[in-house]
């Protein structure tokens, strides 16, 4: 919805817009609403300005406003006018309603491309030739477009860029690689204003800075767009009892199906891609009407995921069971109600999910939250409350990522010889990069040439070399061509395509889940129990079966639960006035937990062990996520090892950490000591699976080797290298080499939740009350019920890991 | 080390990939790629420079360890035909060092076939030993007992949610190949049908752990 559909007001419009604008406007008896017209006074007043409005409000609209008021004052003037960012490359729907169509019905002259990955060649050599005035792309295709050499008489007309969803991308690499784009683009064209778009944030401010060139927050206006109608947000409990244990909510299948019945277009979103299959599974069977309903997510093809779009676009589907991969921007008019399988995580999350129904501010978005467990009814109902009291997530503003920064740099050269001194003046003109010392921007410029090693083997090999009058330039166009190839942010997991016999693609898993299956083996995919027939390097093939599936595991690093949720539902603990509100299962748990153990206070660490069948158990409810308690178990049962305690394993969830062992923990105290980051943090980090993911990521984004290109396969002859051996090389040779520090520093922050973890462990030895118990406790069952999919302990164990296989794999290949 | 019977002969395997013959205190070692990193420079990828030395300083370690008094290198022993003359001087120092030291084969493959410097050791395309055929790639016909490389072989298992991967021997009562011994040397799963193809029917991937030989079938 464009703007009030309400009768004229008799007060002026105020900036007055531009004739057509101002007709266009009253041919449809709408109003401007305050922030287009603010976002307006900003843009004559030669602003950067920053929009923070909820979904529906009108937010792309206000962006090309001012655009399309000075193009039409200026009649049209040939040149690259405004460029639109997006971190979608589905544009289309969005932009038609709020660019296109009134361009058309104003009889407005203006040519308006996109441009992204999927652009034929020639209309992308055409647009750097006879440039549109208005030029929709992603970050990724801008920072090509930044690499050719023209792209100086390209953006030198620019007045305005217009980045939108800035709250979803600014934060990551695609926004360190955006902002260092904004520094190159200023400096193209001077007097080109920038402008965000953003969803409702905690920090507006924080958005400010990062979009200012220099930091300079006073330079950018922030327009903040009316508040819709509070959602009207419920949540959904079992007919029976909250249950004790799992994540999904899948109890109630059938209740989630009456409210699919009940209203036009639902969509249902889960946490995980597997919970997406098994909950479209579940809704199936309860589908007694044989409502349409359908499932999307990230694995599934492209052109399925493009199939069931279009269907919810024609108002073909009842339902779809999402993830992710719908968090952002595809809008439908026709969604009604929201549907949260498990704990939303964070209230941010929530509310953007909620927008994604009911694109009308001035009525009540409607939505229904599925806790899993006991712990996530509590995680919903501080959701709701945190929503109530308009409590938003923070955003976490972190330094640049250095693999981006050398990405960003090769682009530079790739368009034009550089002075180092100036880049690195530029550079810093971008938020991420205001803090970047001298000596770490030369070991990015020698990272670039030549990789950077200390054994200076490659000279004669140089991809940048500085020349006589001191500029950095390409050194030979074979690079620009690889450059060219190789740039992007969006590192993909290696995969195995699923596949039938027959060829037919439908979709991918990633490689560690294949790995864990066998012929034989079903599981749920594309909303199909299969069954695996065989696999290669490179395919999984299967078939549909009857079989019943078992539960597929696409594991890897979660959503954790936000510090604000986690401090509420701490409140509620300690709060018994607050308990009257919950279901009487919920009640009776906490009030048999306070009886037989305690309940902690809000700043309290408690620690509770007892023995359970010849075990002991300790538990600690820590409330600092999944991510940090899975790193924390880690250490944990290292120590305990180290202390003769014989641990055997350890399971999370985002509340709590449960180790056991064979001898008890007498002194948790000694176990959570902030040391542990030192030494055993440090470790297990650089022996992980984890840091080898980060080096893989910024190896690839870094330039330092090739993406593998899909459809450009691997054949069995052509083996190429691995990250993780480049890795291990590396770290014996060269272990303080620069692209070693970016993938500890993206491992620390944002894989393993580092901070939360210290904070926790600093404020241990203050905050912990230790309970020792004859037996488990109530709020010990939600996390104790997870073992058996545990983890084991460290060790030798991967030897043992191997041995056991072995067992399996005679006895299943037995021929008797 | 564990011991590994084949054809007739006794064997120890290691798990860094190489395999000892005591009777004839001969170390076997395929596809050790020196100059891989540089090679992949070259083209614009600027992999670190030390694989070619890594590698030579574990070959040395096992050599003086084992006493090892000659070494068979079963082919792709450098990335390229001129690998050798991009060797740093201390990589050439010790290679040199061990040709002298030990009888030392180069067996040609299809990466270093017709190279041009190889710093001591004499070159063939393949080679005979006590009734045991030594040569790069798996001949699919091949009567004899055979000891190759190649395919680089890797192990991929996941057991209780951990994936555990490992650099394996491919066997069959007649074939044996050899997992890679290079730093920089990918893997190709044991079970890929190239592999499959090269052995036949009834092959079974090998894991040398510290302690054991443990033994996978290959499903066909």
């Amino acid at each position: 919805m464009l703007a009030v559909n309400a009768p004229s007001l008799s007060a002026p419009i105020d900036p007055p817009l531009t004739a057509p604008l101002r007709d266009w406007f009253a041919a449809r008896g709408w109003q401007p609403r305050r922030h287009q017209l603010d976002m307006l006074a900003a843009a004559r007043a030669g602003q950067h300005s920053l929009l923070v409005a909820p979904t529906g409000a009108g937010k792309t609209l206000a962006g090309f406003l001012p655009s399309l008021d000075d193009l039409i004052a200026h009649g049209g003037a040939e040149g690259l006018h405004t460029l639109y960012v997006s971190p979608l490359k589905a544009l289309a729907v969005d932009v038609q309603r709020n660019l296109l169509t009134p361009i058309e019905e104003m009889g407005l002259s203006l040519r308006v491309e996109t441009r992204s990955g999927d652009t034929p060649s020639d209309r992308k050599a055409r647009q750097r030739t006879r440039p549109p005035h208005i030029l929709l792309t992603t970050p990724e295709s801008l920072s090509l477009l930044l690499s050719y050499p023209d792209s100086d008489q390209l953006f030198e007309t620019l007045k305005t860029v217009v980045i939108d969803e800035v709250h979803a991308f600014a934060t990551q690499k695609r926004g360190d690689l955006l902002s260092l784009s904004l520094a190159r683009l200023q400096r193209l064209a001077p007097d080109m204003r920038r402008v965000a778009l953003s969803a409702t944030v905690a920090d507006p401010d924080g958005y400010r800075a990062w979009l200012a060139p220099y930091g300079d927050i006073d330079s950018v206006a922030k327009v903040v767009g009316e508040k819709g109608a509070d959602p009207d947000i419920a949540i959904l409990l079992p007919q029976d009892r909250v249950p004790w244990s799992g994540h999904s909510g899948r109890y109630a299948a059938a209740q989630v199906m009456a409210e699919i019945e009940t209203h036009q277009t639902t969509i249902v979103f889960c946490n995980t891609r597997s919970l997406a299959e098994l909950i479209f599974q579940d809704l199936w069977k309860a589908n007694e009407m044989q409502l349409p309903i359908g499932v999307h997510h990230g694995s599934l093809a492209r052109e399925a995921r493009r199939k069931v779009e279009a269907a919810m676009a024609d108002g073909k589907l009842r339902a779809l069971v999402a993830t992710a991969s719908l968090d952002l921007g595809v809008d439908w008019g026709n969604v009604d109600c929201v549907i949260q399988m498990g704990a939303p995580k964070g209230s941010s999350r929530l509310l953007q999910r909620i927008g994604r129904a009911n694109h009308r501010l001035d009525e009540p978005s409607e939505a229904v939250v599925v806790p899993g467990n006991r712990f996530e009814y509590l995680e919903a109902r501080a959701a709701l409350d945190a929503v109530e009291a308009g409590e938003l997530d923070p955003d976490i503003f972190r330094p640049g990522g250095l693999d981006v920064l050398a990405q960003h740099l090769m682009a530079c050269a790739c368009a034009a010889p550089f002075d180092a001194a100036e880049m690195l003046e530029e550079v810093r003109g971008a938020l991420p990069y205001s803090a970047l010392d001298d000596d770490t921007f030369e070991r990015v410029l020698n990272f670039i040439a030549d990789g950077g090693y200390a054994l200076r083997a490659y000279d004669k090999f140089k991809r940048l070399t500085k020349d006589t009058d001191g500029l950095w330039r390409v050194s030979h166009p074979k690079f620009v061509t690889q450059h060219r190839l190789n740039a992007g942010i969006i590192v993909d997991a290696s995969t195995l395509d699923v596949r039938f016999k027959n060829g037919r693609k439908l979709g991918t898993v990633e490689e560690y889940f294949a790995a864990s299956l066998t012929p034989g083996d079903t599981f749920f995919f594309a909303g199909m129990s299969l069954e695996v027939e065989r696999m290669d390097a490179i395919d999984l093939v299967v078939r549909a079966t009857a079989r019943p599936a078992r539960i597929p595991s696409y594991s890897g690093a979660r959503m954790p639960l936000s510090t604000n949720l986690a401090r509420r539902v701490r409140g509620f603990l300690h709060d018994p006035e607050q308990w009257a509100r919950f279901p009487d299962d919920v009640r009776e748990w906490l009030e048999v937990q306070r009886y037989r153990s305690i309940l902690p206070g809000p700043d309290q660490l408690l620690v509770e062990t007892f023995p359970r069948e010849g075990r002991h158990y300790m538990v600690a409810y820590s409330f600092e996520g999944w991510n940090a308690h899975q790193a924390l178990g880690m250490l944990i049962t290292r120590r305990m090892e180290g202390q003769g305690l014989k641990p055997l394993g350890f399971v999370a969830n985002d509340y709590a950490l449960a180790c056991y062992s064979l001898d008890p923990v007498t002194d948790p105290a000694s176990l959570f000591s902030p040391d542990i980051l030192e030494h055993e943090f440090v470790e297990w980090v650089q022996g992980s699976a984890l840091l080898k993911r980060a080096f893989r990521e910024v190896a690839v984004i870094g330039g330092l080797v090739e993406r593998q290109h899909p459809g450009k396969r691997k054949s069995g002859r052509q083996v190429t290298f691995s990250t993780d051996l480049i890795y291990d090389v590396l770290r014996r040779y060269e272990p303080d080499h620069l692209l070693l520090r970016a993938a500890w520093e993206d491992a620390r922050a944002r894989m393993t939740d580092v901070g939360r973890l210290g904070d926790l462990l600093d404020r241990a030895g203050d905050t912990m009350v230790h309970r020792d118990l004859p037996r488990v406790s109530p709020l010990a069952v939600p996390v104790l019920v997870l073992i058996g999919r545990e983890n084991v302990a460290q060790g030798s164990a991967d030897d043992e890991l191997l041995e056991q296989a072995e067992v399996l794999a005679a006895e299943a290949m037995a021929r008797d | 080390m564990v011991p590994l019977s084949f054809a007739g002969h006794e064997f120890l395997t290691r798990p860094d990939g190489a395999l000892f013959w005591p009777a004839r205190r001969a170390l076997l070692v395929a596809d050790l790629h020196f100059e891989k990193a540089s090679w992949y420079a070259a083209g614009g990828q600027m992999l670190p420079p030390y694989d070619s030395i890594d590698t030579l300083r574990q070959l040395d370690a096992v050599v003086r360890a084992l006493e090892v008094e000659q070494v068979w290198c079963l082919g792709d022993s450098f990335h390229d035909a001129a690998g050798c003359t991009r060797l740093s001087d201390a990589a050439q120092r010790l290679l040199r060092d061990l040709t002298q030291r030990t009888r030392w084969t180069w067996i040609t493959g299809n990466h270093d076939a017709g190279m041009i410097d190889h710093c001591g050791g004499r070159i063939v395309e393949e080679a005979q030993v006590d009734g045991l055929i030594l040569r790069h790639e798996a001949l699919a016909g091949e009567t004899q007992p055979e000891l190759s490389g190649h395919y680089h072989p890797k192990l991929r298992v996941s057991v209780r949610g951990r994936r555990v991967s490992r650099r394996c021997f491919v066997a069959t009562p007649t074939k044996l190949i050899l997992p890679a011994f290079g730093a920089l040397t990918g893997g190709l799963d044991a079970a890929h049908p190239e592999i499959l193809r090269a052995v036949g029917r009834g092959a079974e991937a090998l894991v040398a752990t510290e302690r054991k030989l443990l033994r996978f079938p290959i499903a066909a």
